[in-house]
């Protein structure tokens, strides 16, 4: 409660708040819940289906948290090229119910797929057994 | 002895991190410099202009001792990839320290903005003009006109805005640059600024792109004395590929829903918060110091072929030996590229299909690859370059399954403003299916007695065919952006080129039955 108010006062004075908000309160909660969206609504004077509109419009907000580890896979055209389709009933049987497999468009590493994501560090070139690997240990 | 190895995120992807640490355990000096964009050799280690890649943990004794021929490459500079190139906006690749203000200055930077601020607004947008830049995002619009509609437009406020939402893929070079050489960005913003009277930027940049968010916001602290008055920030987005169409960004930075406004009016008219406002790819933005400095316009001119002027940043990816960054003037044909410069495909079997221009660019047959690098003749091709971005499929690829991806990520990804994007693309992707598996037989429903006006007898294939094109017309023509309007260039282009792809599978499977 005390933060949200931290993360709003933080950022009102800035041109469109909104979005910077909700990565700090995303960042913050591991999820923008619903009583986020009232606080952030309050906080900005726009109504809370304003701001419901918003989070639920972007792939980056959770309405809920997972606590999981989160490995992000690139299954865009290029790494589909290179074969990343191949080896995801191995990826998706590494990871369990431990690990949160999720599909990213595009890490940019598109000469040099399959690419995944865990944090802010990218793996490239993955075959079968180096993706289980990076899931593994995520 | 100083090591130059990349800090760009593919080169980080591939172990530069821990290469960089075992060099300086060594007891030596190692600069993390920009990429030199041949993405094959990363991590690559370049000693005295010489460079070894791929270079792994074992290999670091060995190169010291300047051994480990099996991957040595020699002079970097002189290497074909390199050397075959025509290198403006990644002049300093894989030569500076991306941070560093000396190595920055030492290059030629801040020369275009110093004169800039000398000539005067209108003789920046003379040059910009003249030097024929078009937009690189993909529209390929002229920048120099649109910054005369802004600098003409009135108001004590108005933006320049860069368009760094790099979504498509098959395309990195917003994001090797922003990585690789982020003061030329903001000084390009800053050049755009003088020239239209704005003293604001923002840089709408993914949240896909973790290194460069980091980068980009360092600079702009390093850089704030220098640009001063004008002031650049940085937003991150949120995932929504849409927010790469210029109007639906604009929506994301005020903080609304990604969704696409209708045109008019312009942004260069009511942009962000209604006031004027340049909005411009990185790489549009990166060419302008280049052409501001003196006589760039002019050699800027004399690059490239019909109205596409100066040089494209092309990427190369997908299933190519040597894929990255290949800087040239238009004009160079798809074989070239694909032959001569990227080697072929990795894995070794033949080229079946090319995409160009990102998941909305139609996809070419080998028939094609005489097609040169232009932005009229890529139109007149029912293709598009795009942001620049070639990916190449081998013979292994479903052209049928593209197709269907094609369709669902418009699904996924349409803002849901209108109507043929919003629902046109989930319809296409059942359609799809159902060519795939030949056609549609009646259901239950429709064969009950009081269904009486519903045809009894499914669609064949060559119906089911002929509702996709005439779904794409729809999409095409209907659709408010790019998103709905250029789905069809890939779907169209994989049924035209590779009709067996979706026909041909609902075939083999009866054979096998049988």
């Amino acid at each position: 409660m005390e933060k949200i108010g931290e993360i709003i006062a933080e950022h009102r004075h800035r041109e469109g708040p909104l979005l910077p908000i909700l990565h700090a309160v995303q960042e913050e909660f591991g999820c923008v819940d619903a009583d986020s969206e009232a606080l952030i609504a309050n906080g900005l004077n726009l109504s809370r289906a304003d701001v419901h509109g918003v989070v639920s419009f972007y792939h980056d907000f959770l309405d809920k948290p997972d606590l999981r580890p989160v490995v992000q896979i690139c299954r865009a055209e290029a790494c589909k090229a290179r074969g990343v389709e191949q080896i995801m009933d191995a990826a998706t049987a590494a990871a369990g119910e431990r690990v949160k497999l999720t599909t990213v468009y595009c890490l940019g590493l598109c000469s040099a797929g399959p690419a995944a994501r865990v944090g802010d560090r990218l793996h490239a070139r993955l075959d079968g057994p180096a993706l289980a690997q990076v899931i593994e240990n995520a | 002895m100083i090591i130059k190895i990349s800090d760009d995120a593919l080169a980080r992807a591939m172990g530069a991190d821990e290469l960089a640490r075992a060099f300086e355990r060594k007891g030596h000096e190692v600069h993390r410099t920009s990429s030199w964009g041949m993405h094959w050799l990363e991590p690559l280690v370049e000693i005295d202009g010489k460079g070894w890649g791929p270079a792994t943990l074992e290999d670091v004794d060995d190169i010291l001792e300047g051994g480990a021929a099996e991957i040595a490459i020699g002079a970097i500079e002189q290497h074909p990839f390199i050397a075959r190139q025509q290198r403006l906006t990644f002049a300093r690749a894989g030569k500076t320290r991306p941070l560093n203000l000396q190595d920055y200055e030492a290059t030629g930077g801040w020369a275009g903005l110093r004169r800039a601020r000398q000539i005067g607004s209108a003789q920046i947008l003379e040059e910009v003009t003249a030097s024929g830049l078009r937009g690189r995002g993909g529209a390929g619009f002229p920048a120099g006109i649109k910054w005369q509609t802004v600098a003409k437009a009135s108001g004590p406020q108005k933006y320049i805005v860069c368009n760094a939402d790099e979504g498509d893929s098959g395309t990195f070079a917003d994001r090797m640059l922003i990585e690789g050489d982020p003061f030329m960005l903001i000084e390009g913003m800053a050049i755009a600024g003088e020239a239209v009277g704005a003293d604001r930027g923002y840089v709408y940049l993914r949240s896909e792109y973790p290194d460069a968010i980091r980068k980009l916001e360092r600079a702009v602290e390093l850089s704030a004395g220098i640009v001063a008055p004008f002031q650049v920030e940085v937003r991150v987005g949120a995932g929504a590929y849409v927010c790469g169409e210029e109007t639906s960004l604009l929506n994301s930075l005020e903080g609304k829903r990604g969704e696409v406004r209708a045109k008019p009016p312009l942004p260069a008219l009511e942009g962000l918060f209604g006031k004027p406002t340049v909005v411009n790819n990185v790489l549009t933005l990166a060419a302008v110091p280049h052409i501001l400095v003196e006589g760039g316009a002019g050699h800027y001119g004399t690059l490239g072929m019909g109205r596409s002027k100066g040089t494209m940043p092309i990427q190369l990816a997908g299933n190519l030996k040597h894929g990255g960054l290949f800087e040239t003037g238009f004009g160079i044909t798809l074989k070239e590229l694909i032959y001569d410069i990227g080697g072929g495909t990795e894995s070794g079997r033949p080229v079946k299909a090319v995409q160009v221009g990102g998941p909305l660019g139609a996809y070419l047959h080998p028939d094609q690859f005489d097609i040169r690098f232009d932005y009229e003749e890529y139109t007149e091709a029912d293709a598009l370059i795009g942001h620049g971005g070639i990916t190449v499929f081998d013979d292994s690829a479903d052209m049928g399954a593209m197709a269907r991806f094609a369709m669902e990520f418009c699904a996924a990804e349409s803002c849901g403003k209108c109507t043929p994007c919003r629902i046109g693309a989930v319809r296409g992707v059942e359609l799809i299916d159902r060519i795939r598996t030949g056609g549609r037989t009646a259901d239950h429903i429709e064969r009950t007695a009081v269904m009486h006006n519903a045809p009894k007898h499914g669609r064949s294939q060559e119906q089911e065919i002929g509702l996709l094109t005439d779904l794409c017309e729809t999409m095409k023509f209907g659709s408010l952006c790019a998103l709905g309007g250029f789905t069809p260039f890939p779907v169209m282009s994989a049924l035209k080129n590779w009709p067996e792809d979706f026909t041909g599978r609902a075939d083999r499977e009866a054979e096998a039955a049988e």
